[in-house]
């Protein structure tokens, strides 16, 4: 955790159920989390978690900072919102589990490797690039991640569907060079760092 | 009494023309029945054959009536004839509806109309008008025992309705537990915040009511009597009597709390470790400021226990759930967040149950910032300042620990019930045989007693479950084993403030409704508004004892020559002591030995060789005889070789109809009552369990008879079993049937 991070949570001390509700979006629901367990049976991917959300929230509100920062699970959610529509207390349970995965991220401390977060990092690099996301782009760079030699592995795998989408003319190959963007590409990128700049004030992360 | 005159009044409508030979009914009312005039109609419960029935009744002096129609629970409207006595053969419901259809059947509807018929007419040549207990008592206002929240609102409710109250409490104000919180739960929406107890506004209105009498500092030292005319010692603290009397009494002797002594290893006996009561103390010190402990230290962090020593399967602890604590842990956490929302407050609980509108006020906690954690504790130790709590995390499946400055155990509600009067039995039978150490723990054990009644049956009301008084939860709820006396509150169950508000309530109602009765002469639940009573031939008498024994209700004393003394208001005219009267003495006007004896010997049985087995039916009326007219409703058939009688329960079941069914050549005989043992649902508590007591030791008698034991089988059949007991006749009856026609055919 950076300095500046440290700096931001350290008032909370103990009290890691108020750092969620003060600072993950939607967090201040946690507590009203009943422990029925409805979202945990209604998960779809449930068996592969290591902690459903009725844990995850139970780990909050028994002060478990560093299981619930660096869990695998909150990567997990596909937004499917099968738990949001049953939970009888109404909480926003997968904002939650996104809120808590980006607070993860922010503070540096989410779990390395983890497909999900890596995913989502390459996609937004792309994205704020050109204010568009260029998939031929963004898939190249999501094969070679973990090295030249799996990226050429995983381009032969995947050539069959690649083929049939540029047959489709789903897939422009010419993509690979500048490729397509938005009309004021500086504008989006000047946008989203004072996005970034009021949220971090905001969240303490910057004075 | 005016000469007897008979009359019969045979209904064809319904159908009941259509499928029986209704003239033939007729000739059999008046050729076998013997009845003075007998008349057929066609729709005799409309208003010209209700007419005709009154213009007989009027003009040719009619003393009793058979009306052969439907069952005696349909129509009761029309056929209500107070002035003579009546006997209902049920042709509807009871032959015509659950008969199968078509002519193949005909011949053996016919035979079963014909039979209830001829039940009829001999069941009414023994019945007599019932006329009411000639001893009336003029006794309408009640004892309330307890000045808690349900003995101030019985004793209020009853003074609102117009009754006099005596209102007898054993501290020195009223109020009970409720008076010493300093909040209580919300009753009204939007159920979020700890109200005040209304407690000294209650105890204001019910001091200063005229048609109350309040006695503080006061205990009951005997009642004796009965409903309508209990004689009452009261004994002030100074030891002085003052004799007293009403006419029903209400129980609201509530609770005490759980011995936290009793568990060390939740901290109980700690500094830090309170119960709910403990805290409410304090929270009254703090007067809505920060909550401090004794020492002095202001409380920065409080765990709640749930169920601590409740819900309890080892046997050491109460085994139930006292039903207001987790709404009550939460009100207390929110007493902490109101005066600093910095408090820790962490509620440890297993199952939160909270009824009612409770879980508006759970989430209004979870607002506030109270944290639940499924867990279940299992030490309290002191450490620092405070209080160290390990506990089993239940969702994340580990061992865990709080930090608090004090611990809160929610503990149970112990009802204050008195005597248990099957110890006291007990002991009655060691002392009277000469033990000293029974006498002695006999006088210990009278000083818990909150009645003090000087009934043969132990000086307070039965117990049932856990300790609490006896009562049927869903049917009856206030009803105990002891006729006019009501309990109300948590003696009967456990129960929050608003819950005892409503029983007792109800409760003061059933008080009223009892001193009614017994001025009228009448009977009390479940038989309100029965005229008929214990009517004993003391010369028959054998001094057996077996009436005063049986009795579920202890209506019945003995005199000093062990003759039996009938307190009639105490009576719920059951007709258990009539079932147990091995001499058969006992009776009622309407229902006896002859009424129902004189119906089984008034069917015809068929030879051996007509392939047509009889059964005699013995239903309880409450539940098994509903059912089977649900049955005919339902139009469920069942066979036609079965008679049934109703019974008034099936406690009321002398062997001697028993023995008599056999010996006239029934095939067999169905006793239909309601369930028994520890989930009864006699309405006469333990009338089916006797009756299945009594009938086990027959046994015998029938092999000594030459007869299978089975030939005596007893059922138990709820009021909703319609399709079941259909079941339970045929399946009986197919068994005799492979049994074989019964070796007493033809003897007789």
């Amino acid at each position: 955790m950076s300095e500046l991070n440290q700096k931001a949570v350290a008032k909370y001390q103990n009290n890691f159920l108020k750092e969620v509700e003060e600072r993950v979006e939607d967090g201040e629901w946690v507590s009203m989390c009943m422990q029925c367990g409805v979202c945990a049976g209604s998960c779809p991917l449930g068996p592969h978690w290591e902690h459903s959300p009725q844990k995850i929230f139970r780990m909050i509100m028994a002060g478990k900072r560093d299981e619930v920062l660096t869990s695998d699970s909150v990567w997990m959610c596909t937004s499917c919102y099968s738990c949001i529509v049953r939970c009888p207390r109404k909480l926003p349970i997968t904002h939650i589990m996104h809120g808590i995965a980006h607070y993860a991220h922010r503070l540096g401390v989410a779990p390395k490797g983890q497909p999900t977060r890596e995913l989502a990092s390459v996609f937004w690099k792309n994205l704020v690039k050109t204010g568009r996301v260029n998939e031929l782009k963004f898939s190249l760079a999501v094969y070679f991640k973990d090295g030249f030699s799996q990226g050429i592995k995983n381009l032969l795998g995947m050539q069959g569907i690649a083929l049939g989408l540029v047959k489709a003319k789903r897939l422009n190959p010419m993509e690979i060079i500048g490729g397509h963007k938005c009309k004021d590409v500086g504008g989006i990128q000047k946008m989203l760092a004072k996005a970034k700049e009021i949220e971090d004030r905001r969240q303490g992360y910057t004075s | 009494m005016a000469e007897m005159k008979t009359a019969a009044y045979i209904c064809s409508g319904c159908g009941l023309g259509d499928k029986l030979d209704v003239p033939q009914l007729a000739k059999i009312a008046q050729k076998e029945g013997k009845m003075a005039l007998v008349r057929e109609h066609d729709f005799l419960c409309n208003a010209e054959g209700v007419q005709m029935i009154r213009d007989d009744i009027e003009k040719e002096a009619v003393t009793h009536i058979c009306i052969a129609a439907c069952s005696r629970r349909a129509k009761t409207e029309a056929f209500n004839f107070p002035s003579v006595a009546m006997t209902r053969a049920n042709l509807r419901e009871g032959v015509i509806w659950v008969v199968s259809e078509g002519a193949d059947h005909d011949e053996v509807r016919q035979e079963m109309a014909d039979d209830y018929v001829r039940m009829g007419c001999a069941e009414l040549k023994k019945a007599k008008m019932p006329e009411g207990n000639p001893n009336h008592t003029h006794l309408k206002n009640l004892m309330v025992v307890g000045g808690g929240v349900s003995g101030m609102t019985a004793a209020f409710e009853a003074a609102e309705t117009g009754y006099e109250v005596i209102l007898v409490e054993k501290q020195a104000q009223l109020g009970g537990w409720a008076d010493k919180l300093w909040k209580r739960v919300p009753f009204k929406a939007p159920y979020a915040e700890p109200q005040d107890t209304g407690i000294a506004e209650l105890a204001a209105k019910v001091s200063s009511h005229p048609l109350i009498k309040v006695c503080l500092n006061t205990t009951v030292a005997e009642t004796s009597g009965a409903p309508g005319r209990f004689a009452i010692k009261l004994a002030q603290e100074s030891g002085a009597i003052t004799e007293v009397s009403a006419g029903a009494i209400v129980q609201a002797t509530g609770f005490t709390t759980y011995d936290i002594a009793k568990l060390p290893e939740l901290g109980g006996g700690l500094e830090n470790v309170v119960d709910h009561a403990g805290l409410e103390v304090l929270a009254r010190a703090a007067n809505g400021g920060a909550i401090k402990r004794t020492d002095g230290r202001e409380i920065k962090s409080v765990v709640f226990l749930q169920c601590a020593g409740q819900r309890d399967d080892t046997g050491q602890h109460l085994p139930y759930c006292s039903g207001h604590c987790c709404a009550t842990s939460i009100k207390q956490a929110i007493y902490f967040k109101d005066a600093n929302p910095e408090v820790s407050t962490v509620v440890v609980y297993d199952d939160l149950r909270v009824p009612g509108m409770g879980e508006d006020f759970y989430r209004s906690a979870q607002h506030k910032g109270v944290i639940f954690a499924k867990g279940k504790a299992s030490k309290v130790e002191t450490a620092g300042t405070g209080c160290r709590v390990n506990y089993r995390d239940l969702i994340l499946d580990a061992d865990s620990i709080l930090d608090a400055d004090l611990v809160v155990l929610a503990t149970g509600q112990v009802p204050s019930s008195g005597v248990n009067v099957v110890e006291w039995d007990r002991l009655t039978k060691e002392a009277d045989g000469g033990s000293v150490e029974a006498k002695q723990q006999k006088s210990e054990l009278k000083n818990i007693s909150i009645l003090n009644l000087t009934y043969r049956q132990g000086p307070d009301v039965p117990k049932l479950k856990y300790g609490f008084a006896d009562s049927h939860f869903i049917c009856f709820p206030y009803e105990t084993q002891r006729t006019g006396i009501y309990t109300a509150g948590p003696v009967r169950r456990p129960m929050d403030i608003l819950q005892a508000t409503e029983d007792a309530t109800g409760a003061a109602l059933k008080a009223i409704q009892a001193a009614e009765n017994a001025s009228l002469g009448r009977a009390a639940h479940p038989r309100a508004g029965d005229l008929s009573y214990p009517i004993v031939r003391l010369e028959g008498c054998t001094q057996c004892k077996r009436c005063t024994v049986e009795c579920p209700f202890g209506a019945i004393d003995e005199d000093e020559k062990r003759f039996p003394v009938f307190n009639e208001q105490r009576c719920r005219r059951c007709g258990t002591c009539m079932g147990a009267c091995p001499v058969r003495v006992i009776s009622f006007e309407n229902y006896s030995v002859d009424t129902v004896g004189n119906q089984i010997k008034a069917i015809e049985i068929p030879d051996e060789f007509s392939e047509k087995p009889r059964i005699l039916v013995l239903a309880c009326e409450n539940d098994a005889y509903p059912a089977l007219d649900m049955a005919g409703l339902s139009r469920i058939v069942y066979s036609a070789f079965v008679r049934i009688i109703p019974v008034r329960c099936l406690g009321s079941v002398n062997t001697i109809w028993i023995t008599d069914a056999l010996n006239s050549g029934y095939d067999g005989v169905m006793m239909m009552g309601c369930k028994k043992g520890d989930e009864y649902q006699c309405h006469f508590v333990k009338g089916s369990e006797l009756a299945g007591y009594r009938m086990s030791k027959i046994g015998d008698t029938l092999t000594g008879m030459g007869l299978e034991p089975e030939r005596v089988s007893t059922f138990e059949v709820a009021i909703t079993d319609n399709a079941k007991v259909a079941g339970f006749i045929n399946d009986y009856v197919a068994q005799l049937v492979e049994m074989g026609p019964s070796p007493m055919k033809g003897f007789n």
